[in-house]
Formats: C-alpha cells, structure tokens, sequence
C-alpha cells in the first residue's frame, strides 16, 4: 500500500500526561511520529496536538483508532482527506563575516525573508510558509551558511468542518 | 461534610457498591488500612500483590462487577503490574489503588516511590495521580465508571499519603467526573446488510468471543442462533457464552481449536464475529482464514475492527444492543432460512465432528489430563465456576469441560499469565461461596502464585486445585517435541514439591490420584468438603494437546497426533 504524509489533528483534555500517552501509545505500537505541536485553544483545559506521519492509509486509520481509545483524547481527524491550510515557521541563524555580509543582506531583500534581530556578527530570519514555501527558502539559505536552526512542527487547519 | 482522604476512599467504595478489596499493606497506605480497620468493608489479604490482582479480576469475570485491588508504592506496585496487564489484555473492569510517596517527595526517589502511573501507562485503560484532595472523589468515581463503560479495562489510582491525610467537605450527591458511555446508535441500513448476506449465504456461521460474555449478550447470541438454525464456534473467550451442550456449538476454533469448528470457518460462506477480536492464535494464517465468507464484525472498540481480519461489515456498537437490533430487525422483516440449504450445511459440519471427534485414549494404567477433566465435568454436571492456569491444562479444559453459562470458565487468555488460576479462583469464590470453584492447574503454573494457598487456608476460601501434574512445561515441552526434534530444554519439572505434603503444610487438603480408577474418588473426595483442596494427579506426562494447527499455518490444516488431516 502506498505511503504518504498524514496530517492528524487531535483535540484533548488538557491533562498532565496527556502527551505521554499519545506519544507512548504510538510509540509502543510502533508508529513513527514526525513532527508534533501542542497548545491550548480557546479553551484552558482542551488542547490541540497537530502531529504528522508517514504511512498507508489502513494504518493511518490504525492509528487513529488506537488515539480514539485514550481516555482524554476528544476527537481524531485526518486533515489529509479534506481540504485545510498548513503552516510551518523556521528560525534561521547566519552568522556574518566581512566575506559573506553583502551576499546575505542581498539575499535577505530578495527574498522578502522578515529579518527578527539582526546584529554585527550574526542575522536571524524568520520564515513561515507551508512545506513548498519552507523547502525553497531553507534551499536559497543554506548555502549562506546557517549556523543555527528551530522548526516548529507543521500546524493546520481545515477550511470548514 | 469534612471527611479525610482515608475516609473519602471507603465511602466513594461504599457508593460504587465494592463489598471487597483484595491487597497488602505498607507504609503509604498505614492510613488507608487504619482506616479500613474502623470499617466493615471486607479485605482479603493476599500473599503477593500480583495475587491481589488475579483475585480481584476472577472476581470481576465471575461477576461481571469492578475488582477492586489495594497495594503499597514502589515494590507493591510494581508487583501489580503482571496482574494489570492480565486484565487489560482480556478487558476487564478493574481499580487497582496504589499508595505513592508524599506529593512534596514524588520525583525525588523517595524511599518505595516509583512512576507507577508511567510503568502502567501502556497496561492501563487509563490511570490517574491524585494530586490534591478536592480531586480525590471525583477521581475514584471516574476510575469506576471508566474500568466499567464501553470496552472495560483495569484502571490505576495512585495515592499520595499526604492527599489521604489532607480533610476537605465531601459531598456524595454533588461529585462531578465526565461521562465515557456513548449511547447506542441503531444502524438500520446494516442490519439490512446483515439481512441480505444472511439471506445469501447458504453457510452461516456465528464466532462468539469475549465481547459476548462481557457485553452481557449471550441470550440474544443463543437465541439468534437457535431461531435461525446458525451454528456456532468461540475463541477461548467466549466460552460459555453460547451453550457448550448445545447441538450447534462447534467448540473452540484456532490453533487447539476442534477439527469441525476450523472447517466450518474454513468453508462458511458468511461468518457474523461478535465480540472478538481475531487474535493470531485464532485466524492461523490471515489470508486462508474464512477466505470464501462475508464477514460482519461486530464490536464496541473500533480499534479492533479491521486490524487483523479485514471484514466486509463491520458495526461498531455494544454487542447486546446490536444483536438485539439485528434480532428485531430479521423478524420484522421475516427472515426465515432455507431449510434444505440449512440441512445441508449442518449435516456437513457433522460428518466433520464425526471423521474428527475430540478425543483420546484412556488406559488402565496412566492417567489422561482430559479424562480428570470430563470426570470432573461429570461430577459437578458442570455446574462449576473454572479458572485454568496456562498451558495444556487450559487447552484440554477448553476443549473438554462444556461451558454452558458465560461467566463461568475464567482463564488468562490475551497474555496467558501462568500463575493466575489460584489468585482468580480465589477471587471466584469471594462472590459465589456456595459453588464449585476449580481452579484446572498445571505444575509449572501453581508454583508461580502458590503462596495464595495460604489466603485460601486464612479465609477458609474452599477452592478446589485439580492440577495435572506431568512434571512438565507441558505446552512448550509439546512446542519442543514438534518443532525441536524433542530437545526438552529446560522444561522438565520434576524436581517439584511434594504436593500433597506442600498443601499440608498450608494448612490446607491434600489428595493425589496416580492410577485412572482413583480419579473419580478423589475428585468426589474433593469436591465434597467445605475447605480448600489441592488435587495432585498425576497425568501421563508427554501427552499433547490435540488437534494442532502448526504456526503460520491454515486453520484448515490440522495435526492429529498420528494421523495428519490436510484439506
Ligand atoms: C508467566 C509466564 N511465563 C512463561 C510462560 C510461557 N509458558 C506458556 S505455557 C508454559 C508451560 C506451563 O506449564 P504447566 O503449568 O505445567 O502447564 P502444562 O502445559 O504442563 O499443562 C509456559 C512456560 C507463560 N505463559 N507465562
Ligand atoms: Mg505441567
């Protein structure tokens, strides 16, 4: 069966060991989990933990099984089936030297890249986008020499429910 | 009302209708145990805390209440974790409180702490850390209701001594937790699945399993079969809950499962699955397993459906409730079966019970496991609860003790914990004294939770121990004669106690049979006093549990001792 990035949003009560479990119930069962964000919504006490792997669609489907028996988890949907929007944001340390400082100034302002601080000996940029926007970006810096880097995880949205 | 932590614990108990708690005292729980000195709830002091849990879980599958264990932190915990995982595997409905170092102490390795919410994560339907004494009712009241509702399973509650000691109003109309039942949702549209294929099908066949006994569903399952003529097989689980006398059970399928339930899989055309959940040990290899069916599965978990067996139906709901909406709907709707086309597929599962009968041979000499067994069925009219250990002790108990009632054979099935039967038997007999309860024992399995011998002397708890002694690891002695060319590696037990003298020493009976013309007496011997009795027969030792599907094999080829049978 063919396997593909999923995109799972999943809604739980806030709990102290909330993300243990969900992390242990995949984990003990052998699914991989790429990338993970939690926060709170609008809600103190529910949280929504966006999470991706990679996998046929059966066990995707396993998988989201498996969340739905955990006694916090709240709701389990596979944004990967309908239509939603996705976002990722990348912090980007380069650090500067008298060779290379016009190279990335120039490459900052090409690019549109928004720049957080920026100080004599280094630059950090911020890049949001969803993974084509991120993959190109993170392709024009590299070789600028980054020095230092953070991904959060992907986050998502459906566009109606 | 201001009430302590301790008192809080008895009365949500109380409230919950718990009338005994099997555990073992220690130092976080001294208040707890004071606490249940001034109470008249019932404490069976166990001997191990696994056996808290085994007792407490046989409690429950007799039942079909809560079990309720009490144990100390660290150590005591930890020793619960075998007994947990038992009851997840089969789930069943458990509350095992745990004592934890003082909230002010926890994560600095505190003498006797550990993470016992972590270690049972994994083995748990859910746990909880009480982490202040306003959440302390509401947490046991939640712990109940969930270890009870939808799929039941064994819930942990740790307790921090300085929570127990801390006082606060205690309000019992005025308790807020959250609500897991999902009500029942009739799905029309497939029960007019069911009805077509039913109609479709000129081989039917029903495949009960735990889901059944714990969805308290047996009546609809026997009378849907015996309304509309369906035969019907079990896994392990589910025995009992169709009649074992009954014409259209086929026993047991899977691996030791009969040569006539297997085929009738092999060969149905439509196979209804309730409560089941297609374990390895029961599909053989999956791709030959009922592979000329339509299969309709029905179960209250979701993550069950599809994960072993890809069904063509599946209906996710509590068994009861679906069989009584697919009961309602085939008489609404008058099905009535083809007798000719029924006719024909009853008579030809019944020239496979014949070509193939359960059996074996008893002499005059040796002892048969299986022949113990009948008798005792004989003797009780198998009017008896049954626990079995693990092993060929348990195979031989399924396959020749007819259960005719749910709830009444109670054995380790998921993770087959050797050692279970007489801390669950004793569970067994705490909520039916007046009944038989036999725990069916293999040598290696009773010495793993012997030391409860001494709870069942303390209580006067009558248990009865038939162990089949072939001075064995029989099961995997067997796997060795087969599989290994006979290279018994470590599994010779002879060097054993003598039970009769060790069951002397407890304070307990002790009979042994040696010879096939003194099993009856001492079996009725055994079963005619109020006191607990250990029953050493000595069985003929290399005998194998019979008929065999070989691993990563077709359920429709089976070994037969001597003779092969290949379709
Ligand atoms: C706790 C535990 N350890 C090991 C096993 C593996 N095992 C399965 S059956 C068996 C042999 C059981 O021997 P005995 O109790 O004498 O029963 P018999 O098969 O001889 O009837 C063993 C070791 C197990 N199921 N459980
Ligand atoms: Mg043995």
């Amino acid at each position: 069966m063919e396997k593909k990035a999923h995109v799972i949003s999943i809604l739980v009560h806030n709990k102290p060991d909330v993300l243990a479990r969900i992390a242990g119930t995949l984990g003990g069962k052998g699914y991989n989990i790429d990338s993970l964000c939690v926060n709170t919504t609008t809600q103190n006490d529910i949280s929504k933990i966006v999470m991706t792997t990679a996998g046929s669609q059966a066990t995707v489907t396993r998988i989201e099984n498996q969340l739905q028996r955990l006694v916090d988890v709240i709701s389990v949907d596979d944004l990967t089936n309908v239509e939603s929007i996705y976002r990722e944001m990348v912090l980007v340390r380069l650090n500067l030297t008298t060779q290379n400082s016009e190279t990335v100034k120039k490459a900052i302002d090409m690019n549109k890249w928004k720049v957080i601080v920026s100080g004599d000996k280094y630059v950090i940029v911020e890049i949001t986008g969803d993974k084509t926007q991120i993959d190109f970006s993170l392709a024009r810096l590299e070789p600028l020499g980054i020095t230092d880097i953070t991904r959060t995880g992907l986050i998502a949205l459906k566009l109606e429910d | 009302m201001k009430l302590k932590g301790t008192q809080i614990l008895l009365e949500v108990l109380k409230e919950e209708n718990a009338d005994i708690i099997f555990g073992y005292p220690g130092g976080t729980v001294l208040d707890i145990y004071d606490q249940l000195y001034k109470s008249d709830l019932k404490h069976i002091l166990v001997r191990h805390e696994q056996g808290a849990v085994h007792a407490a879980d046989g409690y429950a599958r007799a039942t079909g209440k809560v079990g309720v264990c009490l144990v100390t932190s660290g150590p005591g915990a930890t020793n619960t974790v075998t007994g947990i995982a038992t009851a997840n595997m089969d789930s069943i409905p458990l509350v095992v409180f745990t004592g934890q170092v003082p909230t002010s102490l926890i994560g600095n390795d505190a003498f006797q702490e550990c993470d016992i919410t972590g270690i049972t994560r994994p083995c748990t339907k859910h746990n909880f850390l009480v982490r202040n004494i306003e959440e302390l009712a509401s947490t046991i009241k939640e712990a109940f209701h969930i270890a009870r509702s939808g799929r039941p399973g064994p819930v942990l509650v740790d307790l921090p001594k300085d929570v127990m000691a801390t006082q606060t109003d205690y309000d019992p109309a005025n308790i807020k937790f959250r609500n897991y039942e999902v009500a029942h949702k009739p799905a029309p549209k497939k029960m007019a699945n069911v009805f077509d294929m039913l109609q479709a099908a000129k081989k039917p066949l029903i495949m009960t399993g735990g889901g059944v006994i714990l969805g308290k569903a047996s009546e609809e399952l026997t009378h849907l079969s015996r309304k509309y003529q369906i035969p019907v097989t079990g896994t392990l689980m589910g025995l009992g809950s169709f009649p074992g006398s009954d014409g259209l059970w086929l026993g047991m399928l899977g691996m030791h499962g009969t040569y006539y339930a297997n085929m009738a899989i092999s060969h149905c055309d439509f196979l209804l699955a309730v409560g089941v959940r297609f374990d390895d040990r029961v599909t053989g290899t999956i791709e030959t397993f009922a592979a000329n069916a339509k299969i309709v599965h029905i179960d209250i978990d979701p993550s069950s459906i599809n994960k072993n067996v890809t069904v063509d139906l599946p209906i996710i709901g509590d068994t009861k409730a679906t069989l009584k909406d697919l009961l309602r709907f085939l008489e609404e709707h008058h099905y009535a079966q083809d007798a000719v086309s029924r006719k024909t597929w009853l008579d030809e599962i019944d020239e496979w019970r014949e070509k193939v009968p359960l059996t074996y041979c008893q002499n005059d000499e040796i002892i048969k496991p299986q022949y113990v067994i009948e008798t005792l069925h004989k003797l009780t009219k198998g009017d008896a609860l049954i626990t079995t250990e693990v092993g060929q002790n348990q195979m031989w108990t399924a396959q020749f003790f007819q259960f005719d009632r749910p709830n009444s054979f109670i054995s380790s099935g998921g993770l087959g914990t050797m050692g279970f039967g007489l801390p669950a038997a004793i569970g067994v007999k705490c909520a039916f004294p007046d009944k038989h309860v036999v725990d069916i024992a293999g040598d290696g399995s009773i010495q793993m939770n012997i030391q409860e011998l001494a709870t069942a002397a303390q209580y006067n708890i009558a248990v009865k121990i038939v162990l089949l002694n072939n001075g064995y690891l029989g099961m995997v002695r067997q796997w060795q004669e087969l599989f290994y060319e006979k290279r018994y590696s470590h599994t010779d037990m002879t060097y054993a106690p003598d039970f009769v003298k060790l069951a002397e020493a407890f304070g307990i009976i002790g009979l042994r049979a040696t010879k096939p013309s003194e099993v009856e007496t001492v079996l009725k011997q055994g079963l005619s006093v109020h006191k607990p009795v250990l029953m050493d027969f000595r069985v003929s030792r290399e005998e194998c549990v019979y008929p065999m599907v070989r691993p990563g094999e077709s359920i429709s080829q089976m070994t037969l001792g001597s003779r092969e049978i290949i379709n």
